[in-house]
């Protein structure tokens, strides 16, 4: 028996297209979840799924353990926010956060002592006959919020509710957010295509690519031990290079690349012949600078550099399109390095991880 | 008659002219072309689409109806004097002749009434078939079915009025199809007179003017965001509700744009009451069809379709103040 949300070898299908592939989760009662993709990857197919919007074609949805096939999104304890919100725009503000208890056949009085409440957790006391129309950006996303939880739902369900505010009002959003969920103590299943949204508010991220889960974990497990090469190059920045593996050694693997032999952390259990990644975060990446270390030497030609103010970022041709990059910080000198020179730099044996070759995200 | 006319024209050119008469006619011009429908649309094409408007505004449709408002201020009967103005065209609907023995005109007064409750009635049931349709259509099919839907709509009222009218006798009819369908599955002995009852006439209205109704409410629900529908359902509103509560809302100007248009032809319909019509019933624009060539008396026409007019125009402001809809929310 288990609580919150399960995904049993999920399968949806439209038509001959399979939006998500055998989805395997189990997600926490009073977690915070977030499913991470690029855009068309499936994550709004799971939510509708689990919101009951559609029905799996294959698999096994269960919440609070009970398998939720057949049953109406308006019979199931989940509520959903819109990508749009989706508010009414012809109910006042009270009137909208009170729907739901209005289905509920809740005495207005008490409808609205309710409303009330939730308005107080939003910070919108008060504002409870303005109209819809009548409030700003940020607060009809709280306004949607309260709406949803003002059913008491066991799982709220987000589906990009922040991609439509501007910067800053989308990062003060986050911790009110992760605020709210914190107070009410329920499940919060949350979609972003922004991993810095997903990084900062969840427990745990599920990380998709094209219909497929490919990690699930806590943002510091995705970041520093992705499992595979999508999840490498599509949280965060990362440098791929390219090889097959020549040497195992206990946890270690060596690969052989056009820049010469790279070591890194060998996570996935790959043996020697197997065609490999391994990746380098920019900021385990630093300049030679004195004696040349024994291994993990890149050299290569700068092609560009971007002044940052606190660190200077610095690109070097790569053996593919894209470019080796990373930062060195800002000593207040600027750098001694010019566009067109060749230069040394190094990594940590520790800092590289080598995974099996795949597909990277598309920047 | 005709000096009443003549009067209204000369007004009328008087005020076109005044200002080209003036001695400044330059500066007439000139400050013409500063106004910015001129400036925009170039001389030619704004005269002309400001004379095309006001031929159309004035001389089809103002200056006919006042015209019979005149009409149905004078003595139009047989050996009346033609000059002089009086009320009586008015009140004999209500009144009837003097020498009657009731007080009241309850004969013209009872169909009149008996028209507005039954274009009521039959706007009510076109609402009741339409609505589903248009929902269906606005928010649940597809493009291309849709387009097919509403051409499978539209393609019927190719066929004209009369055809379609005469079409309902013989579906109707003692010996048409429906009788026979339901004699012979049992479930009638003897065929009901849809016509006697006027059920053939209030179900030929209702379906003469479906398309009015359909488009206007389909037009509204269409702009709805079906997210509004889902978020709705998602909160764990029954069906009913969503109509109640977030589509009929939203869609009420196109609900009233709709219930008005039907209501006001199904008052002022002919045809279809004089095909369908039972023998005993009339709809009371067959009085004042009667009244016109029968009667030969057009001023009495003229106040009894001025009567039905503001009654008409009156009742549905009336209605739409209750459900506070504005007049403009008609035209979106
Ligand atoms: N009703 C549907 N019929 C057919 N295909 C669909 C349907 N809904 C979604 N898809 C397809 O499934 C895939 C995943 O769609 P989904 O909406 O889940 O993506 P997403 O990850 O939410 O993307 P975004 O970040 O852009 O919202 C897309 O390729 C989409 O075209
Ligand atoms: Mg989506």
């Amino acid at each position: 028996m288990s609580s919150g949300v399960d995904l049993e070898h999920v399968t949806i299908r439209f038509g001959d297209f399979t939006a998500v592939d055998d989805a395997n989760l189990a997600i926490r009662k009073g977690e915070f979840f977030s499913f991470l993709g690029p855009s068309g990857c499936g994550k709004t197919t799971i939510l509708r799924a689990v919101s009951g919007f559609n029905e799996p074609t294959e698999g096994t949805i269960r919440i609070n353990g009970s398998d939720m096939r057949g049953i109406g999104p308006n019979k199931r304890p989940t509520a959903l926010i819109f990508q749009n919100l989706a508010l009414f725009p012809l109910m006042s503000v009270a009137d909208n956060i009170a729907f739901g208890l209005e289905v509920e056949g809740i005495k207005y009085v008490e409808r609205r002592r309710r409303a009330e409440e939730l308005l107080d957790l939003i910070a919108l006391s008060g504002q409870g006959d303005k109209m819809v129309s009548e409030l700003s950006g940020g607060q009809k996303q709280r306004v949607a919020i309260a709406r949803a939880l003002a059913v008491e739902p066991e799982v709220l369900l987000l589906d990009e509710p922040l991609s439509a505010l501007d910067l800053k009002l989308r990062q003060h959003m986050r911790s009110e957010l992760r605020n709210i969920q914190q107070r009410v103590g329920i499940t919060f299943i949350y979609i972003t295509h922004d991993q810095g949204e997903a990084l900062t508010m969840s427990d745990r991220i599920a990380v998709m690519s094209a219909g497929v889960i490919e990690q699930v974990g806590d943002g510091s497990t995705i970041y520093n031990e992705p499992e595979t090469a999508f999840v490498a190059s599509f949280v965060g920045e990362n440098n791929p290079f390219y090889g097959k593996v020549v040497k195992v050694d206990g946890d270690y693997a060596q690969i052989q690349n056009k820049f010469g032999l790279l070591r890194g952390r060998n996570t996935q259990g790959l043996n020697e012949g197997d065609a490999a990644i391994l990746f380098v975060r920019p900021e385990a990446l630093s300049l030679v600078e004195g004696d040349v270390p024994a291994e993990n030497v890149v050299e290569s030609t700068i092609l560009s550099e971007e002044f940052e103010g606190p660190s200077i970022h610095i690109h070097m041709e790569g053996e593919t399109e894209k470019r080796i990059s990373f930062a060195v910080s800002n000593e207040g000198k600027g750098t001694h390095l010019k566009v067109g020179d060749t230069a040394k730099i190094c990594f940590e044996v520790d800092r590289a991880i080598v995974l099996p070759e795949g597909d990277l995200a598309d920047e | 008659m005709s000096d009443f006319l003549s009067v209204f024209l000369a007004v009328v050119l008087a005020l076109l002219v005044a200002p080209m008469l003036q001695k400044n006619t330059y500066t007439v011009w000139a400050n013409l072309r500063q106004v910015t429908f001129v400036k925009k649309n170039g001389v030619l094409v704004s005269t002309y689409l400001i004379g095309a408007v006001f031929i159309w505004v004035v001389l089809m449709i103002i200056a006919p109806q006042l015209y019979m408002v005149d009409f149905s201020f004078r003595d139009g009967a047989i050996g009346g004097d033609p000059d002089a103005y009086t009320l009586k065209n008015y009140s004999y609907l209500i009144f009837g002749r003097d020498s009657d023995e009731n007080l009241f005109n309850l004969l013209h007064l009872q169909i009149f009434l008996k028209t507005i409750l039954a274009s009521v009635g039959v706007t009510l049931l076109a609402f009741l078939l339409c609505y589903p349709i248009a929902y269906y259509l606005a928010q649940s099919t597809k493009g291309g079915t849709t387009r097919l839907f509403l051409i499978a709509l539209i393609l019927p009222f190719w066929v004209n009025e009369i055809l379609r009218a005469f079409a309902f006798r013989i579906l109707f009819g003692s010996s048409g199809v429906i009788n026979v369908s339901l004699m012979g599955m049992g479930i009638l002995d003897e065929p009901i007179d849809f016509i006697k009852a006027d059920i053939a006439m209030y179900a030929g209205l209702s379906y003469a003017y479906i398309l009015l109704m359909v488009f206007p409410i389909y037009n509204a629900i269409e702009s709805l965001d079906h997210n509004q529908i889902e978020a709705a359902r998602d909160l764990g509103s029954p069906w009913w509700r969503i109509h109640y509560r977030v589509v009929i809302p939203y869609a009420k100007p196109g609900i009233a744009s709709g219930c008005t248009m039907v209501f006001m032809l199904s008052a002022g319909a002919l045809a279809v009451p004089q095909i369908l019509g039972g023998p005993s019933s009339l709809w009371f624009t067959q009085i004042i069809y009667d009244w016109f060539f029968t009667g030969g008396d057009w001023s009495r026409g003229s106040a009894y379709a001025f009567v039905l007019l503001f009654s008409c125009i009156i009742f549905v402001l009336a209605v739409m103040k209750f459900f506070k809809v504005n007049l403009g929310e008609l035209a979106k």
